[in-house]
């Protein structure tokens, strides 16, 4: 099966500024994907050039083992803010989906639209902030398309919204077998709707896996004073912070631990995500594949 | 992606074309009995005209609405294509869809540019037809201060195809600066602007230069003589221009110099102030003005005079069109070009 989303040196350039330089990444098909980053990290910029909204500027972007862009009617997009025509109605933007994509499916587009409550007649513009939303996804959904592509769909809905928003999402993604990958800055979006994550801290992929795999191999380890370099080999640190005369080091392993000076806990995501956000960004390179 | 288009255009589209189907009705209506009075007045007709009140208003307005259109379709059509959808982000949302941008932009552009070709033609058929008998009148030599020769720079824009021309180009510089600065208002107002100013400057600027006009060096007399422009009032008045008519009526005069023996451009000597006849409305020649007249041509002193024939009218339309045409399809060229570059 081909990677949903594979990426080879990829670097894109706004006029003097590079938003995403030399990024490579390779998420496998089937899961939802979570890219998570702070603000600028370039988010928006590798999921704006994997769907061919903008052309790199070095290396190369393959959706589903093709060149970003070439594929329209097997990638859905739902673009950051989801922008919709504020003078077209509901009924409309279906219709508007329905010229427009030739595996439309209108009886999904149709329930979704009566579950959802919108009114067919209702414009556009005079929908809720979610409703938009969940316009939008009904577009990208009735596409039928192989892989979602969603820019922080919920970063401007409220906190009731955005649960509806990615449980709808959830439900659909189950019914329809299709990989979904969708930024956002909130980790807590990630934790509700993914199954995989990617961090992305100034255009570098700091981790990549599926959650469950990150939170069984991310421990943080709290006891008496000492530096990363006593830690075994194979114990790699994420991060590390010490007082006079204790240690807290979040690291990652596939091994037990075994020293019993050490007090092990678990990591929620969130832990997780933030540690690897707040580190230095490192000039070479870190190896972080998890291993599977 | 019709259906698509037609849905965002038809309020714009209904808006001017309902206003374009009044006036042609009015002109379809109006029109045979201007041709019957044509018929039965003859040499009289433009005397005529004066005493249906309706005829002035309708001519002048036909003119009106041809100027009014290009920039009106321009701005209102052609500038929010794009830039709407860059401004409100919707371009994201259609180019999401299973379409190439090349194709939705074909498809805009094409509706857009039908109606264009369809609203300004039908106006501009209904307002040439409805002229006619004016026009032909004017050219078989009926005197009027009011109607305008249609070789005239001002009745020539609004006649036949060069308001075609003007309205395609327009169009597709709106769509153009709609995509170059992305804000529908702001591409609004400049294609306002600048479609005013070809309008204005067009028959000046570019018009000449479509096609060789007519050169001819004519000796002024007393009876060609058209005018003269005189420096001021008083015993030291100088004459410093003389305009003659020339033998062509309907025609366009486009240069009317006083040029010596040698060819040059000249300036007028002093005495020439005895061919003034004696008052504006004086038409009997004076002995002194006809000596002076003589003297001028003896001395060799010509009038170079520069004109477009009437019959010139539709071979001068088709390279204005064409023209303008061809600059609409370089601005297209630009637009497509541009539209495959990134814009998110």
């Amino acid at each position: 099966m081909n990677a949903a989303l594979q990426a080879h040196g990829l670097g894109k350039k706004y006029g003097r500024r590079w938003a995403l330089t030399d990024c490579d990444l390779e998420v496998p098909s089937g899961h939802v994907v979570g890219l998570v980053g702070p603000n600028g990290a370039g988010k928006s910029t590798l999921l704006n050039l994997s769907v061919g909204m903008l052309s790199p500027t070095t290396g190369s972007v393959e959706v589903l083992g093709q060149p970003a862009g070439t594929q329209q009617a097997k990638v859905g997009y739902v673009a950051q803010d989801t922008p919709t025509y504020a003078r077209l109605s509901v009924a409309d933007h279906l219709r508007l989906g329905a010229h427009l994509n030739p595996e439309w499916d209108d009886s999904l587009a149709q329930q979704r639209i009566q579950r959802l409550r919108l009114d067919p007649k209702q414009r556009a513009g005079k929908l809720s902030g979610g409703q938009r939303a969940q316009l939008a996804l009904t577009l990208g959904l009735a596409k039928r398309p192989e892989l979602l592509i969603l820019d922080e769909p919920v970063a401007a809905l409220d906190p009731l919204a955005r649960r509806e928003f990615l449980q709808d999402l959830m439900e659909a993604v189950a019914e329809q077998e299709l990989s979904v990958v969708l930024s956002s800055h909130l980790v807590s979006d990630v934790e509700r709707s993914c199954d995989y994550l990617v961090v992305l801290v100034d255009s570098r992929v700091q981790v990549n896996g599926e959650i469950d795999t990150l939170l069984a191999t991310h421990h943080r380890l709290t006891g008496p004073r000492r530096t990363a370099k006593e830690l075994p080999g194979d114990q790699y640190v994420v991060n590390e912070s010490h007082t006079d005369r204790q240690s807290s080091f979040l690291i990652r392993t596939d091994r037990p631990i075994l020293d019993p000076s050490w007090s092990v806990t678990q990591l929620t995501l969130e832990d997780l995500v933030l540690a690897y956000m707040g580190r230095e960004v490192q000039s070479e390179r870190p190896v972080l594949e998890v291993q599977r | 992606m019709i259906w698509l288009t037609w849905r965002q255009f038809r309020v714009q589209f209904l808006v001017i074309a309902s206003v374009v189907l009044a006036a042609a009705v009015l002109y379809a209506a109006t029109g045979p009995g201007l041709a019957d009075d044509y018929q039965r007045f003859a040499d009289n007709f433009i005397k005529n005209l004066a005493f249906a009140r309706l005829n002035p208003v309708l001519y002048q307005v036909g003119l009106a609405l041809l100027y009014a259109v290009p920039p009106i379709i321009g701005a209102f059509w052609g500038a929010p294509l794009i830039a709407r959808e860059l401004e409100t982000g919707t371009h994201r949302l259609v180019w999401g869809q299973s379409i190439s941008r090349w194709r939705w932009l074909a498809t805009k552009v094409g509706v857009g540019g039908l109606g264009t070709i369809v609203v300004t033609g039908a106006l501009s058929l209904a307002v040439t037809w409805w002229s006619s008998p004016i026009d032909k009148a004017i050219n078989a030599g009926q005197e009027s201060n009011f109607y305008l020769p249609r070789m005239f720079p001002v009745t020539f824009s609004g006649r036949g195809l060069v308001p075609i021309g003007y309205a395609v180009f327009a169009f597709a510089l709106g769509v153009a600066i709609g995509l170059a600065v992305r804000r529908t208002l702001v591409a609004l107002a400049v294609t306002l602007a600048v479609v005013i100013l070809v309008q204005i400057l067009a028959p000046t600027l570019i018009r000449p230069h479509l096609m060789a006009p007519t050169d001819q060096n004519t000796v002024a007399t007393a009876d060609n003589l058209r005018g003269f422009m005189i420096s001021g009032p008083g015993p030291d008045a100088e004459i410093k221009q003389i305009e003659v008519g020339i033998n062509a009526v309907g025609g366009w005069k486009l240069t009317d110099e006083t040029v010596d023996k040698s060819g040059k451009v000249a300036t007028l000597p002093k005495w020439v102030i005895d061919c003034e006849p004696n008052g504006p409305n004086e038409r009997a020649t004076s002995p002194k003005a006809a000596a002076c007249f003589q003297r001028m041509a003896d001395e060799g002193y010509s009038q170079h005079v520069r004109y477009f024939t009437a019959d010139k009218f539709w071979a001068l339309q088709w390279r204005e069109f064409g023209l303008f045409l061809l600059l609409a399809f370089g601005l297209l060229g630009f637009t497509f070009w541009r539209i495959r570059r990134d814009l998110s």
